[in-house]
C-alpha cells in the first residue's frame, strides 16, 4: 500500500490541501477514497505507482523545461520557410493573438447563447464573413480541417445525389486525398482521380469527360491547385458536371479570395478550405481549421454533419439571440441517425479567422491578394534565372505557390533542401515520392512575409548549393 | 456546508450590433504589408496575373472598421461569453472543466511551436518530435496500451479513427463484408454510436439494466459472427463504473470483435484502473477534458488514440519514432489507414498538456483522480441533502465515480418547472448553465454536474446554494425561473422554431438580410 505522506497542495487542486481533504472525505462519511473505487473489481485495478516523470512543481521550472525543448526547434522567424502546402505562414496581427488568448473564449465550451452569447455572435460573424469571400448564404461552423472539410463535401453530395462514385482532381493535396479516401469510402467507395495537364497543370477536361457518367455524385478540385496553379475552366467544368446531374465542389484557400473568383460564381455547388491562413499561427501544422459553404437551400443544410449557429431574435425586443439551425440533423441529436459524426473541432481558429477577415476588410483582402500575385511572379523569375531550375514547372498563372523543377540540375530535392539549410532556409516540399511524374521538383510558397532581399538570397543560395 | 452568500451577479450586457452594421466605408483595421517597387515593377498590374475568368472583379463586401473598433467589438464578445476560467463550471458535466493554465498558452504562443512549419526537415523539429514521443510515453503507461496516434483533433475524431482501424483490422481478415455491427449502450457518447456510422457500421445500442449498463446477457445475445466490436464508455455518462466490462470484452472478443474503450473521460481512472486490464484493444482520452487543456468554445481539441500491438500497424501516418539518438516520422506503414487529418495533428494542443502533465507528476495525477471522485460525493451528498426533489435514477445505492445525472421529474410535477428553466436561471447566478444530457433523455428532466479537481469546497457549496435558492424559487414564485435568465449577456429565445424554419433560419449575415429584407 501506499504510504499517506503530507504534501504541498497543488496550484490546480484546490482540495488537494490535505485538511480539506480530510473534511470532504469524513462529510460523505468515509475513511478514503478507496471506499468509493473499491468497487472496481481488483483485476482490473492497477495496484503501482504510474511510471510517469515526477512533477515539476515550480511554474518558473516548468517554463524552463519546455522552452528548452521548444528550443531545440528550428523556427520560422530563424529560418526562411518557403514550405506551404495547406499550412502557410503568413503575417499574425496582434489583434488576432490578443482575442485567441482572452479565457472567455479559450475556456468556454458547448454553453447556450444567453451565457454565450458572445461566442455565438463572434461564430455567426465568422461564417458571415465567410460567406462574403465565397459568396454563398449557408456557413459551418469549423471541422477539424480542410481535408475533412473536403471529404464532408463529397459526403454530402454523394446522400444529395445517391451515388457512390467520386470524382478527384488529381491536383489535390496528397493528404487532403488521403484523408478523402478514408472518410468517405463508405460513402463513395468507388473514388477515381481526374488527371491534370502535364504542360498546364490545369484540369485535363478530356480525362473529366472520359470519366464522367450518370453515377458521379461529385468532382472535388482545387483552385487554386495544389500546384498553385490558378484553373481557368470552372464553368465549363460545373457545367459538365451539372450535365450529368452531379455536383462540383472545389477548395480554396480563403486568403486568394480578395482577387480570385469565388468558385459559386462559376458553378460550384460547395466551397471548402482552411480557416489557417486568416491569423491563425502554424503551429507545427495544429491551426487548422475546415469550413464549408453552400447555398442556403434546404437540400444542402440537412445534410450538414456540422452545428450551424443561427441569428434570431431574443424574448426582449431588439435583441439578437442565437441557436442552433436544424439541430436534428445532428449526431447530438440523432446518434448513428444523424450526418456523419460531430463533436469538438475547431472553433476557436474560427472565432479568430472572423477577426482577421473584420481587420482586413475589403481592401486588405484585394491588397495583399495582389501582392501575393506579385511576389510569386517575382520569385519565379528569379528563381529561374539560376541555371539547371525550371520555374513554373507549369505554363499558368500561379497564386502563392508554385512548382520549380530541379532535373536539369543533376541534384535530388532532398539534397538541395538539406543543403539550403546551411543558409538558414527551409526549401520547397519535396514532391518526388507523391508526384514522381514531375521529377525531381519542389513546391515554394512566397507570402507577404517574405521581401525581396528573401527572394534575392534564396536564388543566391540556390544557385551557391547548386554550385552555379 | 460553509454560509454562501449568493452573487449579485450581472454579466457584461454590451447589445453589441453584428460587425457588418459597424461598417463604415473607407475604415481600415490592417494594412498588409506591400510588396517593393521591384516586384511590383517587374510583375504588372496584378490584373494581367489571373486569367481573365477567374479574376474577382469587386472585392469581397466584408465590413470595414478602424482597428480599436474591431479590438473593442471582440472584447465585448468575450465578455458575453462564460468561459470555465472565469467562472465556477462544474456545469458541463461529462465534459471535465479544468483549469487551463495561463502558462500553457505562454508555452503554446512561443516561436518554438507557432512558427514551425510541419514539413520542416525533422532535424530541424527535435524537440516537437521529443514532445510527441514523451507524452506518448506517459499515456502508453496510464493506459496500458502499447501504440498512441495524436492526429485526432477531438474525441469524436479519434473515436472515428477507432473505426476507421476496426474496418481495415476485418478488412485485412477478409470478413468486413459480414462483419458489420457494432455494440454500445444507451449512455455511452452519441459519437459512440455516430462515428462508426459514419465508417460504415450498423448499431446495436444496448438499454441500461436496473444497474445503470447493459447486462451481461444482453451483452451476449448482441453478438453473432456480424459483430464487428463494442465501442463502450465506462463510467457511463452517468458516472456509475461497470463492475462487468471485462466480461463485455471477453463476450465480444470471442465472437470475433475488437474493443474500443472511450476514455474522452477519464478524469476518476488515472493511476486507479487502465483499459489494458480490462482486455480493450483500444482507447482514447480527450486531452481537452482529462488532460487539462482549453476547449476553445469547442476545439481544437485533441483525441489522443491509444491502441494494442496488434492494431498498431493500421494508425494514422506519420508516426513519431526514436531511433535512439534522433527522433523521425515514419511514413513508411503500407497497413495504415491513411490519414484522418493533414500534418501531424493539433501540435500546439500537444505542447500544452505536455506542460500539463509534467507539473501534475505522477505525484499528483492519481490525486487529480481522488480529488475529483472526492468532489463529486461530496456534491451528490449536499445536493440530494439540501434539495428533496433531486433523484439520482439507477444503481440506488452505488456511489458515482466522478459525475452523476440527476433527475429533477419531482420539481416538474410540484411546480411546472423544468430542468431547462432551471439551467437558464443558474446563469443569473454567475455559473455557466449545466449540462442535461445527450438525447433522448432515458433520464426524465436530466442535469449532469462534475465537479472536477479544479474546484474548491466552496464552489461546491456555492453550487448547492444556487440549485437550492432555485428550487425555493420554483415553488414561491416559478415565473422567475421559467423567464430566466435576467441577468446575462441575452435572453431566452423567442421563438427556437425559427431555426429549424428555411424562410427564417440564417447562419450568415447576407442570409438574414436577404430573408429580412433589411439593407
Ligand atoms: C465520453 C465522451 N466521449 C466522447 C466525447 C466527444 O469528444 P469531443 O467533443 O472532443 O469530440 C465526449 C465529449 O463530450 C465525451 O464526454
Amino acid at each position: 500500500m501506499e504510504e499517506k505522506e503530507k504534501r504541498v497542495a497543488h496550484p490546480y487542486i484546490p482540495n488537494s490541501v490535505p485538511e480539506i481533504k480530510e473534511e470532504l472525505l469524513k462529510e460523505i462519511g468515509i475513511e478514503s477514497t478507496e471506499d468509493i473505487f473499491g468497487q472496481i473489481p481488483e483485476h482490473l485495478r492497477l495496484r503501482r505507482p504510474l511510471n510517469i516523470p515526477k512533477a515539476i512543481l515550480s511554474e518558473y521550472e516548468l517554463k524552463k523545461h519546455v522552452t528548452e525543448l521548444l528550443s531545440k526547434n528550428k523556427n520560422c522567424e530563424e529560418y526562411k520557410n518557403y514550405l506551404g502546402g495547406g499550412c502557410w505562414q503568413h503575417y499574425v496581427p496582434a489583434v488576432c493573438k490578443t482575442i485567441m488568448e482572452r479565457d472567455e473564449f479559450l475556456s468556454a465550451y458547448v454553453g447556450e447563447a444567453f451565457a454565450d452569447h458572445g461566442k455565438f455572435q463572434a461564430q455567426f460573424e465568422y461564417a458571415s464573413c465567410i460567406g462574403e469571400l465565397v459568396d454563398m448564404d449557408m456557413v459551418n461552423t469549423p471541422t477539424y480541417d480542410w481535408a475533412m472539410a473536403c471529404a464532408t463535401t463529397v459526403r454530402m453530395a454523394s446522400r444529395m445525389t445517391g451515388r457512390s462514385k467520386a470524382l478527384v482532381a488529381k491536383s489535390i493535396s496528397p493528404e487532403r486525398l488521403s484523408c478523402i479516401k478514408d472518410y468517405a469510402c463508405s460513402a463513395t467507395p468507388d473514388i477515381e482521380l481526374v488527371n491534370y495537364d502535364p504542360k498546364s497543370g490545369l484540369l485535363d477536361l478530356n480525362d473529366l469527360k472520359d470519366k464522367l457518367s450518370e453515377d458521379v455524385c461529385v468532382l472535388y478540385m482545387e483552385n487554386p491547385n495544389f500546384f498553385g496553379v490558378i484553373e481557368k475552366d470552372g464553368q465549363e467544368i460545373a457545367d459538365l458536371l451539372h450535365s450529368k446531374g452531379a455536383l462540383l465542389s472545389v477548395g480554396v484557400d480563403p486568403i486568394s479570395l480578395g482577387v480570385l473568383k469565388p468558385p459559386a460564381r462559376y458553378g460550384a455547388d460547395f466551397a471548402c478550405g482552411d480557416v489557417q491562413p486568416l491569423g491563425i499561427p502554424m503551429s507545427y501544422g495544429g491551426g487548422l481549421g475546415g469550413f464549408i459553404a453552400t447555398p442556403d437551400e434546404p437540400k444542402f443544410v440537412a445534410e450538414y454533419p456540422s452545428l450551424l449557429f443561427g441569428i434570431t431574435e431574443t424574448i426582449e425586443e431588439g435583441e439578437y439571440g442565437f441557436g442552433e439551425v436544424l439541430y436534428e440533423r445532428t449526431s447530438y441529436a440523432s446518434r448513428d441517425k444523424a450526418k456523419d459524426f460531430l463533436g469538438t473541432m475547431a472553433q476557436l481558429h474560427g472565432i479568430v479567422a472572423g477577426v482577421y477577415m473584420a481587420l482586413m476588410g475589403p481592401q486588405g483582402m484585394k491588397e495583399l491578394g495582389e501582392g501575393l500575385l506579385q511576389r510569386a511572379v517575382y520569385a519565379v523569375r528569379k528563381l529561374s534565372s539560376v541555371k539547371g531550375i525550371k520555374a513554373p514547372y507549369f505554363n499558368s498563372y500561379h497564386f502563392k505557390e508554385f512548382t520549380v523543377n530541379f532535373d536539369d540540375t543533376g541534384k535530388t530535392v532532398a539534397d538541395i533542401n538539406k543543403a539550403l539549410l546551411d543558409h538558414k532556409i527551409f526549401g520547397g516540399k519535396d514532391l518526388s515520392k507523391d508526384f514522381p511524374e514531375l521529377g525531381q521538383s519542389a513546391l515554394f510558397c512566397i507570402t507577404e512575409v517574405h521581401s525581396k532581399k528573401d527572394i534575392d538570397e534564396l536564388t543566391e543560395a540556390l544557385a551557391s548549393v547548386l554550385g552555379k | 456546508m460553509t454560509n454562501v452568500r449568493l452573487r449579485k451577479f450581472h454579466q457584461a450586457h454590451w447589445d453589441e450590433p453584428i460587425i457588418f452594421e459597424l461598417s463604415v466605408p473607407g475604415r481600415r483595421g490592417l494594412i498588409p504589408p506591400a510588396p517593393e517597387e521591384e516586384i511590383k515593377e517587374a510583375a504588372g498590374d496584378p490584373k494581367g496575373l489571373v486569367p481573365e475568368e477567374m479574376l474577382r472583379k469587386e472585392p469581397p463586401a466584408l465590413p470595414e472598421l478602424d482597428q480599436k473598433r474591431v479590438l473593442a467589438h471582440y472584447i465585448h464578445l468575450a465578455q458575453e461569453t462564460l468561459g470555465g476560467n472565469l467562472c465556477n463550471d462544474i456545469s458541463q458535466g461529462t465534459c471535465t472543466m479544468k483549469y487551463n493554465p495561463r502558462i500553457n498558452e505562454e508555452l503554446a504562443a512561443h516561436p518554438g511551436i507557432a512558427s514551425l512549419h510541419p514539413w520542416q526537415d525533422v532535424d530541424t523539429a527535435q524537440g516537437i518530435l521529443e514532445i510527441y514521443y514523451k507524452f506518448e510515453e506517459i499515456l502508453k503507461e496510464i493506459s496500458g496500451m502499447d501504440k498512441f496516434s495524436l492526429h485526432p483533433q477531438g474525441g469524436a475524431h479519434a473515436v472515428y479513427t477507432a473505426a476507421s482501424i476496426m474496418r481495415a483490422y476485418h478488412r485485412d481478415r477478409g470478413e468486413l463484408d459480414k462483419r458489420r455491427e457494432i455494440i454500445s449502450s444507451a449512455f455511452t457518447h452519441p459519437c459512440d454510436h455516430a462515428a462508426p456510422a459514419t465508417a460504415g457500421f450498423r448499431l446495436i445500442i444496448l438499454p441500461p439494466s436496473e444497474n445503470g449498463y447493459p447486462s451481461v446477457e444482453a451483452v451476449k445475445a448482441a453478438v453473432s459472427e456480424n459483430t464487428a466490436g463494442m465501442f463502450i464508455t465506462n463510467p457511463e455518462d452517468t458516472g456509475i463504473y461497470n463492475t462487468e466490462i471485462d466480461q463485455f470484452v471477453k463476450i465480444v472478443h470471442d465472437a470475433g470483435g475488437l474493443c474500443f474503450y472511450d476514455q474522452a473521460n477519464a478524469n476518476v481512472l488515472l493511476g486507479i484502473a487502465r483499459a489494458r486490464e480490462a482486455g480493450f484493444d483500444m482507447c482514447h482520452f480527450n486531452i481537452h477534458k482529462t488532460f487539462g487543456t482549453p476547449h476553445g468554445c469547442s476545439g481544437p481539441g485533441l483525441g489522443a488514440l491509444g491502441v494494442r500491438d496488434h492494431l498498431a500497424k493500421y494508425l494514422p501516418i506519420p508516426t513519431v519514432e526514436y531511433d535512439g539518438t534522433k527522433y523521425y516520422l515514419d511514413f513508411d506503414r503500407p497497413h495504415s489507414v491513411g490519414k484522418v487529418r493533414q500534418f501531424q495533428g493539433p501540435a500546439g494542443v500537444l505542447v500544452r498538456t505536455y506542460a500539463w502533465v509534467m507539473t501534475i507528476g505522477q505525484e499528483y495525477l492519481k490525486e487529480v483522480s481522488e480529488i475529483s471522485t472526492i468532489n463529486h460525493n461530496y456534491l451528490q451528498k449536499k445536493l440530494q441533502e439540501q434539495i428533496p426533489e433531486i433523484e439520482v435514477p439507477y444503481a440506488p445505492g452505488r456511489r458515482r465515480l466522478e459525475e452523476a445525472r440527476y433527475c429533477w421529474q419531482k420539481l416538474l410535477e410540484a411546480t411546472g418547472v423544468s430542468t431547462t428553466d432551471i439551467l437558464r436561471r443558474v446563469g443569473d447566478f454567475g455559473l455557466q448553465h449545466y449540462w442535461t444530457s445527450h438525447h433522448p433523455w432515458v433520464v426524465p428532466e436530466p442535469m449532469t454536474l462534475e465537479p472536477c479537481e479544479s474546484y474548491g469546497k466552496e464552489d461546491l457549496d456555492e453550487y448547492v446554494a444556487v440549485l437550492k435558492h432555485i428550487r425555493d424559487e420554483a415553488y414561491s414564485d416559478p415565473e422567475i425561473v421559467k423567464n430566466a435568465p435576467h441577468k446575462c449577456a441575452s435572453h431566452k429565445l423567442a421563438d427556437e422554431t425559427a431555426l429549424d424554419d428555411p424562410k427564417r433560419w440564417a447562419t450568415t449575415w447576407r442570409a438574414y438580410v436577404k430573408k429580412k429584407g433589411r439593407a
